[in-house]
């Protein structure tokens, strides 16, 4: 149980929050017409007949967008609906051309389904299930722009029609952090699944926010939606604000209306959009353009077979190659990263020294050079290289940090690199021995303090032969022989 | 060369094809008549080049023997299909002149099947209407008088365009549009045939829709073959309109037969009406007989939600009508009216203000009222649950019978102007709205006429996907009935 309580004057009350998820098909047409649906077009450049509603036009669904909801309810373990159907949802409005949208009240695609949560990323193994009501798949709204003439409004029809999935959760968080925590689970699934980019700059997933609060064990409280939030931080102070804004509201006596909001960003409030009075009417009634939606048990089992290894079962072969979790967990949450580093294990790296190169070595000299972990530099094979390196005692991890970076300065192979700067590791005993017997000499002193009793100058004598060895030494072999000749 | 204008669409095909005459003549003549006929006012727009080139086609075609079905036939369209860069108002102001950049698929199968164009046909506006007395265009006036009298007859609706252009034989054949009796009842008050095949079988992709899971088009024409050959090159399976319906295309034509033996004709008793004339029950009577002496053995059936059907009709069709036009915003095409000072919603108001009729809004506020979040239970669902009952109906009438004769109107056509009660006019459909709720193929053929010499027509329901037994039993209606003469020409 969350212990997130917000505190008022007349005690402790519980938030409860829902989100509704708007999640962009990732699919080269459009739900219901073949125009494309690329970011940054120019405005009403991706815009068919059918999507400016012209007459006599009719929407023929998009399979490739069905495949891709059925997927991603199978994601998430939900009940995939054989028998879906399409309803209109009519209300005015200028970016709506048709009048309506085409969306699922009545018979959604997809059913209940869960997704776990690790809201505290310091304890990853401390998880909570979120519940998924449905999944539905709709037509998102054109675009209007108020800014661009002092008179007018512009109306860019290029998103018209563009395939949506509306994830809505149970009312079962408790606090933004699990707020966040689903959120970015979700993300994390839908990336993995290839079914939206997940990219909320973009627009392609955002979030209705729908939050109450109540004394904890009470009856739910009246709830506000706030519309179209477009960041997981922003969700976040969404749920703060609200909660302590209607915690105010109900002990002021004023009381809580059931209404809509908007997130200022600016400002970081929430104000009134429209009050549930004044709430359209939308009159929904299944689509008498469109004929149910039939899924045969190939489709599905198609659908099934294409899945690709989720988050959660990744984490749990991560953690089984004696992985921590907390490594395995930062390793699985983005797809590319857990893709990176499958490839990293495919080309034999040892699993635990792979995921501490990867999650602590690897970001710091990435970000050192301001890399970004896509590059095309940055090859899992070229760290498998580096780290078979060190296993074998070529260099040491040390060394291992310093060929990556001339690597990704300079090139070639990690091997080359090593060659070029002679930054092989050398365990050749007869030179270390040689070396490290000029370092005693050189330190006679000292080697009479050590053996007086001041054991910590072998770090000491270590570092001098490292040194005189530009650090091409194994140091498993120099602390061998220091021991043998100090405490022989 | 006028009188060519008096054959039929077989007959125009076949001479042409025999080398008789030109398509050209043929073209030429259609042209003459239609520019001779505007007393009417059957075509919203004509397009004679349109009929020329179709026609030089065909006849650079027969040289090189490489006809098509429709080679050297025009054809009129109705207004609420889509015609390339050519007038598309469905009758209505609110699309004003719009030319749409696209051809409706059955307007395409026609052209592909070398078919020629004459002009556009006036409509009721966005077809709603059973009289022809909606169009923003004026009234269309049925060829036809009563005997001994000068009054404009209504050739009926929404197709009354079609019906008097054929009827007046300024075109040979026409497209008409059904989504509750708006091919057969024009047909019937004009004389003609005109059949609504099973829903599905043509496309509705290209058409202005009214009602959608309604709407079908089907051809009008002066005989059951004329009907048969068009009808042959509107229909198709298109993946533009999910509802089509993936099946091949039978050759009606060559299916004709009026021999019904060993077919069973329902006489449905729940169409009895109280108050229908005697005269239309009498037709009936003698419909069936003409089937019984095609050989059919007449079985009385029930079709017990009949009672239900037109309001059922009038709660569905305004329903999907008032989600239709609600695209008809002022924003993107046809006409748009702004209010000075005034903001979007103003805009949209005076625009659906001013470019929809009275009887489009009052159907577009019964169906945003059913729809509304309060009522939708009580009227949408309920009506959805009586549609099934009435498909259900059929389903197990055609258990006992292989196709269905009732009269396709309550009456003859009646004068302009003489019926203003909005519920009186929608009662011309009682027939024909049960064939459409339950998708069902529907023909109406001319019977006789009635004591004012007015056409009457019989009404055939066929089983779905069975056109052909309508159309047979349509053939043998037209081989007993007396011959209807068209009138002769006044305009």
């Amino acid at each position: 149980m969350s212990e997130y309580r917000i505190k008022g004057q007349q005690g402790e009350y519980e938030v409860v929050i829902g989100l509704e998820v708007h999640a962009q098909v990732t699919s080269n047409a459009k739900l219901f017409s073949g125009a494309a649906t690329a970011f940054g077009a120019e405005p009403n450049t991706q815009v068919s007949l059918v999507d400016a509603a012209m007459p006599g036009m009719l929407p023929v669904p998009n399979k490739e967008c069905i495949r891709q909801a059925v997927r991603t309810g199978m994601a998430i373990d939900a009940q995939i609906n054989k028998w879906s159907r399409f309803d209109r949802k009519n209300y005015f409005y200028a970016d709506l051309p048709q009048g309506y949208q085409i969306s699922q009240l009545y018979h959604p695609l997809v059913g209940e389904g869960e997704v776990e949560v690790s809201p505290d990323e310091k304890n990853p193994d401390k998880t909570k299930t979120i519940g998924v009501e449905r999944i539905h798949v709709e037509q998102d709204a054109g675009k209007l722009m108020h800014d661009q003439h002092p008179t007018m409004s512009y109306v860019d029809l290029n998103r018209c029609g563009v395939a949506l999935m509306e994830i809505v959760s149970k009312p079962d968080m408790r606090s933004p952090a699990e707020a966040g925590a689903y959120l970015r689970k979700l993300r994390s699934i839908l990336r993995y699944v290839g079914s939206c980019d997940g990219n909320m700059e973009e627009g392609s997933m955002r979030a209705d926010v729908n939050v109450s609060v109540r004394k904890p064990g009470e009856e739910l409280g009246t709830r506000t939606e706030t519309k179209n939030v477009n960041s997981v931080r922003f969700v976040q102070q969404v749920i703060e604000h609200e909660a302590k804004r209607q915690v105010k509201a109900i002990e002021s006596g004023e009381g809580v209306s059931q209404e809509t909001r908007l997130f200022d960003v600016a400002k970081g409030v929430t104000r009134p959009l429209r009050s549930k009075e004044d709430a359209h009417d939308y009159r929904y009634f299944p689509d008498p353009d469109l004929l149910p939606l039939e899924l045969d048990d190939a489709f599905l089992a198609e659908c099934r077979e294409s899945l690709p290894e989720l988050p959660d079962a990744k984490l749990k072969r991560y953690e089984d190659l004696g992985i921590t979790p907390y490594n395995a967990a930062v390793l699985t949450a983005e797809v590319e990263t857990a893709k990176w580093f499958d490839r990293l294990l495919d080309a034999g790296a040892e699993a635990k020294a792979a995921s501490n190169w990867a999650n602590s070595v690897l970001p710091g000299i990435l970000n050192a050079k301001d890399i970004d972990f896509s590059d095309a530099r940055n090859t899992p094979e070229a760290s498998a290289e580096i780290l078979a390196m060190v296993d074998k005692g070529e260099i040491s991890k040390g060394q291992a940090k310093e060929v990556m970076e001339l690597y990704l300065d300079e090139g070639g192979t990690p091997a080359e690199v090593v060659e070029k700067h002679g930054m092989k590791q050398t365990s050749d005993t007869g030179a270390i021995e040689a070396e490290i017997d000029k370092v005693l000499e050189a330190n006679a002193d000292k080697v009479e303090q050590y053996k007086g009793g001041k054991e910590q100058l072998f770090g000491f004598f270590v570092g001098q032969t490292m040194k005189a060895m530009r650090g091409q030494a194994n140091p498993q072999v120099v602390n061998q022989i220091l021991r043998a000749k100090l405490d022989g | 060369m006028s009188d060519l204008t008096n054959l039929t669409l077989a007959e125009l095909r076949d001479g042409f094809r025999k080398g008789d005459f030109s398509a050209v003549e043929v073209a030429e003549s259609f042209n003459e008549a239609v520019a001779g006929a505007d007393a009417l006012n059957a075509y919203v727009e004509k397009t004679p080049e349109l009929a020329i080139e179709a026609a030089k086609a065909a006849d650079e075609a027969r040289s090189s023997v490489s006809l098509k079905p429709l080679s050297g036939i025009p054809l009129g369209m109705k207004d609420l299909f889509a015609t390339e860069g050519v007038l598309t108002s469905a009758g209505s102001k609110m699309l004003g002149n719009f030319k749409p950049p696209y051809e409706s698929t059955v307007s395409a199968n026609l052209k592909a099947a070398g078919a020629g164009m004459l002009g556009k046909l006036n409509m009721d506006e966005f077809a709603m209407g059973s009289s022809n007395e909606t169009c923003a265009h004026g009234n269309v006036i049925s060829p036809w008088r009563r005997e001994g009298s000068n009054a404009g007859i209504t050739p009926g609706g929404s197709s009354g365009g079609s019906a008097a252009a054929v009827s007046a034989r300024i075109a040979p054949g026409a497209t008409g549009t059904d989504t509750g009796g708006s091919i057969r009842q024009p047909a019937a008050f004009t004389g003609i045939t005109g059949i609504k095949p099973t829903y599905g079988r043509c496309s509705r992709w290209g058409i202005v829709a009214f009602a959608s899971s309604l709407d079908q088009a089907g051809p009008m024409a002066r005989t059951v073959r004329d009907c048969a050959i068009m009808l042959e090159n509107m229909a198709g399976f298109d993946p533009k309109d999910s509802t089509s319906i993936d099946a091949p295309v039978p050759q009606w034509e060559a299916g004709l037969s009026s021999d019904l033996k060993g077919k069973r004709v329902g006489v449905p008793k729940e169409y009895r009406i109280d108050g229908t004339p005697a005269e239309i029950d009498a037709l009936w009577d003698q419909g069936v007989e003409w089937l019984r002496d095609a050989g059919a053995e007449p079985v009385e059936i029930s079709l017990q939600h009949t009672k239900y059907a037109l309001p059922t009709y009038y709660i569905l069709a305004p329903a999907e009508a008032s989600s239709n036009l609600a695209r008809y915003d002022g924003v993107r095409y046809g006409l748009r009216e702004t209010v000075e000072g005034g903001g979007l919603h103003d805009m949209y108001k005076a625009t659906r203000s001013e470019g929809f009729g009275d009887e489009v809004k009052r159907r577009i506020m019964i169906g945003t009222y059913v729809l509304s979040a309060g009522f939708y239970d009580a009227y949408f669902t309920k009506a959805q649950r009586v549609r099934a009952l009435i498909k259900q109906d059929f389903r197990k009438a055609f258990e006992r019978c292989d196709m269905i004769l009732t009269p396709t109107a309550p009456s003859a056509a009646f004068g302009l102007g003489e019926k203003t009660d909005p519920l009186a006019m929608y009662l011309n459909d009682v027939f024909a709205v049960p064939a459409s709720l339950a998708g069902l193929p529907a023909m109406s053929v001319p019977g006789g006429l009635d004591k004012d010499g007015l056409p009457l027509g019989l009404h055939l329901i066929g089983n779905e996907m069975d056109e052909q037994t309508v159309l047979n039993a349509g053939l043998a209606i037209e081989e007993r009935a007396p011959s209807i003469q068209l009138p002769e020409k006044w305009w």
